[in-house]
């Protein structure tokens, strides 16, 4: 089994608010990020996927078709978006991290032609990441 | 949903490596430089991993002040610009990286109840880096 990493990035805006809590609870939780006006982020992304080296090609995975899936279904539809605008999944979901990651594995899961996603890294900064396995 | 969220911390502190239990002579081939009786300083990078399922209200693993704030109060102000060697937990142990990085690792792990810790990563420099998971 080898793991291969391609990397991304996206810049975007977003902002958190739960339209059950009060405006002080807002307020409370997510502190400066609730602004509704949003705020912006680098994002860098990192998808990991594993599988066997195919003989014939020596490949894990076709890093061509790879990218393509990653700028068709993440970077077309959230660099230089408004997240909780214009991304379906933030509609009705807070784009944290941890979000972003998730609907970044969901995108991508079904889309994967030979190997298999191992893990979607979400840097919001260098010093902020997330990690999502597929776990329940 | 189960995520994992890793933060990066920064500190500087100064260290000798020296060992009580080895003579002069082996202190000095186990250790070389770092065995200077005067210490010597590094800009060290704590990473932290904590797990957790996402909060559905708040979309998050454990609130990011949370953990700031614990690490902040916990690891940053002990060990920030400070000579490791005069601190109680490095009086009997050498405050190698690696004792270093346990230590971090049982303070989160005894104090911060927001996330599961999963592991604490710690780079000595660029070139180094050690990681404990318990």
């Amino acid at each position: 089994m080898v793991y291969l990493t391609r990397k991304a990035e996206f810049s975007a805006s977003h902002y958190y608010h739960n339209p059950d809590f009060t405006p002080e609870e807002n307020r409370r939780v997510f502190g400066k990020c609730n602004n509704p006006h949003g705020h912006g982020h680098n994002y860098t992304l990192e998808v990991t996927v594993k599988g066997e080296v195919d003989p014939r090609s020596g490949f894990v995975v076709d890093l061509k078709q790879l990218k393509e899936v990653m700028h068709r279904e993440v970077l077309d539809a959230m660099d230089h978006r408004f997240l909780n605008k214009e991304v379906p999944e933030f509609l009705h979901q807070i784009p944290t991290t941890e979000n972003i990651a998730i609907a970044i594995w969901q995108r991508l899961a079904s889309k994967l032609a030979s190997a298999k996603l191992h893990r979607v890294r979400v840097y919001e900064t260098p010093d902020l990441f997330v990690d999502f396995y597929g776990e329940a | 949903m189960k995520a994992h969220l890793s933060r990066r911390y920064l500190i500087s502190a100064s260290h000798r490596l020296h060992s009580e239990a080895m003579s002069e002579a082996e202190n000095q081939t186990t250790y070389g430089k770092c065995n200077n009786p005067f210490g010597h300083g590094h800009n060290y990078t704590i990473e932290v991993t904590v797990s957790g399922q996402v909060d559905e209200k708040t979309g998050m693993v454990c609130n990011l002040t949370d953990l700031d704030g614990f690490i902040k109060r916990e690891v940053l102000t002990r060990y920030g610009h400070e000579n490791l060697n005069m601190l109680p937990e490095f009086a009997q142990e050498v405050p190698t990286t690696e004792n270093l990085c346990i230590q971090i690792y049982e303070i989160v792990q005894r104090g911060f109840h927001f996330a599961h810790l999963e592991r604490v990563g710690l780079e000595e420099t660029m070139m180094n880096s050690f990681e404990y998971k318990g």
